[in-house]
């Protein structure tokens, strides 16, 4: 039947995709942000090398700053710290050994004795070895010391999400996994400049942090960057694109599909659809979310995680609960289903534009 | 059944009669790959020896005051005892200095004390009281000092921290040296491998402590581990094992390890020998894997207050009677402790939602329920 369905989309893409091609190409077409006149000039950038350049300027102006993790020294599988070891000397870029339990907690000591740490787990997939370092220990070390402690220091990269042939363990998006853990904060960036900003913050924010980077935007996604040191708040939502029909919440890579579901909604529909990339997903920004959806009536949450648990749960909750009354449809989710992440399915498992799109007929046609 | 690996008391040799200092023979240590020149004896002058053991006392105390507090159902939850061991801790900090780095596992009380909390602030922590060392929120478990990263509840977890601090150490060139302790049981966990490891490859200035109390929980450590000898599982970062129910031994050989590490050569494993007295835990009783006779025997010829007493006296360092007023000095601190713990003022409410981030201010953490909220203060 999904198969079926496939198909179908297939043969809305006009009849030139073949099946095979559909496999391979990108879900989703990047649209670069326009950047901030007020930051002055920019460079076109894409994504790991705007992470590299934000590594950069926080190793330049922290020299306490270091940055450790399996094969960084020479640029990492996804080349972003590339050349930051021939600057910066194998004293404050180095590699570790494959022993992801034994990194994290490197890290949080690191951090605990006032250096900052900025840590990288190859693939967020990898980062289960050292859950407990960053649940009982990162999490926790300033709480359970009254205040005493704290490896605010840290920051932890991983490259996160769909890479369209990643299978079961390149693929992941762990997220709320860390979100149900107070004490840590959990970021995802939607592209180039962001990262920038984001992960600056990250580095810069006084708790543990954890930056997951969509890795599918490491290459595809290239904009202009701005080239001075900026940041961009945590735990503030960013609204992409107003409307006044459907809200729709998404965050790294999904936000681009969005953008193109809700330019769809507009002209296919007639449907006013607001965009709003949370960014931050713990502690993330309830009051922007609520604002949009009593103003919509309708939302809908998506993410390429599974469906059950994932943080759209948490998100759904939190809306009903504030926005009750202003409701009109139930709240949507759309998502990765509850299956390991597939090889072979993966369009099939993604939330792309026309399961997202069919969803928000579904909100909008709701009695 | 007591292993005869726990080494011969060593009988002090007087060879002067000073009465304000004394010379001892030392215990031999094994060593696994390790290039390192020993001492062979010990000089213990009179105030060092009135402080440890007086140091020894007040822990000894203070745990049995512990364990009397809980039976009485005014410390719940987990506590792990300390007696047995006071030689380790007493010891290894007076072989370093109070700027070096200690992280620790559960059982934190006696290196909390020689870290400098008082006993009131460590039975405060205990009995969850606004007057512990942690303000109560992290109970028996995590007791902070400005260089104690903290006792932790995770078995080895602390282990990779401690390797992350040395190395912060060496890269700030600051001269200090870490001390991470773990227990025999823990030795078995993968991430002290890691731990190791790391350290090595970075010349990090970790002493790997394996406080070796040779029961992991209730199971022995010949039946816990395939290779019980822990000095040797660092493999090629070098070993020392030390006897630790000897403080001058624990001591001399701290200072000795932690000189190397200073001079740039990298981190060490350590397997320091003791026992404990109670069981692992307030739940265990600590007599069902190991018989009464064994623990007898134990506290009757290695115990390390009385070997620390017979140094005394035999190096005519100090008398009986001094002894006794110490002892009861000791038991005068700890019952203000106990005093205190008991009265200090349970925390507020508030305090539940707080220190939780370094920044949201004013943020909402949700409560029991969807309708009780508290206001989150960095």
């Amino acid at each position: 039947m999904l198969c079926r369905k496939l198909l179908g989309r297939c043969a809305l893409r006009k009849g030139e995709v073949t099946l095979q091609n559909v496999r391979t190409a990108a879900h989703f077409t990047y649209l670069p942000q326009t950047p901030n006149p007020a930051l002055g000039d920019t460079t076109k950038l894409n994504m790991f090398q705007s992470i590299n350049n934000a590594m950069d300027i926080a190793m330049e102006k922290d020299s306490s700053a270091v940055l450790f993790g399996e094969d960084v020294a020479f640029g990492g599988v996804f080349r972003c710290s590339l050349g930051l070891q021939d600057k910066y000397g194998s004293a404050r870029v180095f590699n570790t050994p494959l022993t992801e339990q034994g990194i994290i907690g490197f890290g949080i000591g690191v951090a605990a004795a006032g250096t900052t740490a900025i840590a990288e787990i190859q693939f967020a997939d990898y980062i289960f070895p050292g859950f407990d370092q960053l649940v009982n220990e990162a999490a926790k070390y300033r709480y359970r010391s009254g205040n005493e402690y704290n490896c605010g220091g840290l920051t932890v990269r991983a490259p996160w999400g769909a890479v369209g042939h990643g299978a079961l363990y390149h693929s992941q998006s762990p997220e709320a996994f860390f979100a149900h853990c107070p004490g840590l904060k959990v970021v995802i960036p939607r592209g180039p400049t962001q990262a920038k900003g984001l992960l600056l913050s990250c580095i810069r924010d006084q708790n543990p942090c954890i930056f997951f980077e969509p890795k599918i935007l490491y290459r595809i996604a290239a904009e202009e960057v701005p080239v001075t040191d900026y940041t961009i708040p945590l735990s503030q939502a960013e609204v992409l694109r107003e409307g006044s029909d459907v809200t729709m919440i998404g965050w790294g890579t999904v936000v681009h599909v969005l953008l193109e579901v809700a330019q769809m909604a507009h002209d296919e529909l007639g449907v006013s659809c607001e965009v709003i990339d949370l960014q931050t997903i713990m502690p993330y920004d309830s009051e922007t979310i609520e604002k949009s959806v009593k103003k919509t009536g309708k939302a809908m949450v998506v993410h390429e995680a599974p469906l059950t648990q994932g943080f759209g749960a948490e998100l759904a909750a939190r809306l009903q609960e504030e926005c009750f009354l202003h409701l009109e449809a139930p709240i949507q989710r759309v998502t990765g289903w509850d299956t390991p992440f597939p090889y072979i399915y993966e369009p099939f498992y993604l939330p792309d534009k026309w399961r997202c799109f069919d969803t928000v007929k579904k909100l909008v046609d709701y009695m | 059944m007591l292993r005869q690996s726990l080494c011969k008391l060593t009988r002090p040799v007087l060879t002067r009669g000073l009465a304000n200092e004394a010379t001892f023979d030392l215990p031999e240590c094994k060593l696994h790959r390790f290039d390192i020149t020993l001492p062979k004896t010990a000089t213990l002058t009179r105030d060092d020896g009135l402080k440890y053991f007086k140091d020894m006392t007040v822990i000894r105390r203070m745990e049995t005051a512990a364990n009397a507090m809980y039976k009485a159902k005014e410390i719940r939850g987990f506590l792990h005892l300390y007696s047995g061991q006071e030689a380790v801790c007493v010891g290894m900090e007076a072989g370093i200095t109070p700027t070096d780095s200690i992280i620790t596992a559960y059982r934190d009380h006696g290196w909390a004390y020689t870290r400098g909390l008082s006993p009131s602030s460590i039975l405060a922590e205990l009995t969850g009281r606004s007057g512990g060392c942690q303000k109560g929120k992290g109970g028996s478990m995590h007791m902070y000092t400005e260089t104690l990263f903290g006792g932790n509840g995770i078995v080895g977890a602390q282990v990779p921290v401690g390797a992350g601090i040395a190395f912060a150490h060496s890269y700030k060139e600051d001269g200090k040296v870490c001390i991470a302790l773990y227990g025999d049981g823990a030795a078995n966990q993968g991430q002290i491998f890691e731990a190791f490891n790391l350290a090595a490859l970075f010349k990090s200035p970790c002493m790997f402590t394996c406080e070796n109390n040779h029961y992991g929980m209730g199971t022995s450590d010949v039946r816990a581990a395939a290779n019980p000898h822990y000095y040797t599982r660092g493999d090629a970062v070098p070993g020392i094992k030390i006897d630790g129910m000897n403080v001058l031994a624990v001591r001399d050989f701290t200072k000795a390890v932690t000189d190397w590490m200073r001079a740039g050569n990298g981190p060490v494993v350590a397997e320091v020998e003791t026992y404990r007295y109670y069981g692992h835990s307030m739940s265990d009783p600590g007599t069902s894997y190991r018989t009464r006779d064994e623990v007898q025997e134990v506290r009757k010829t290695k115990d390390p207050i009385t070997q620390l007493k017979s140094f005394l006296l035999e190096g005519e360092l100090a008398t009986n009677e001094e002894l006794k007023e110490i002892e009861k000095e000791c038991r005068q601190i700890v019952d203000e402790g106990v005093d205190f713990a008991r009265t200090s003022p349970e925390l507020e409410v508030h305090e539940m939602f707080n220190t939780i981030y370094m920044d949201m201010d004013g943020a909402r953490i949700r409560g029991a329920d969807a309708t009780t909220y508290g206001i989150h203060s960095p």
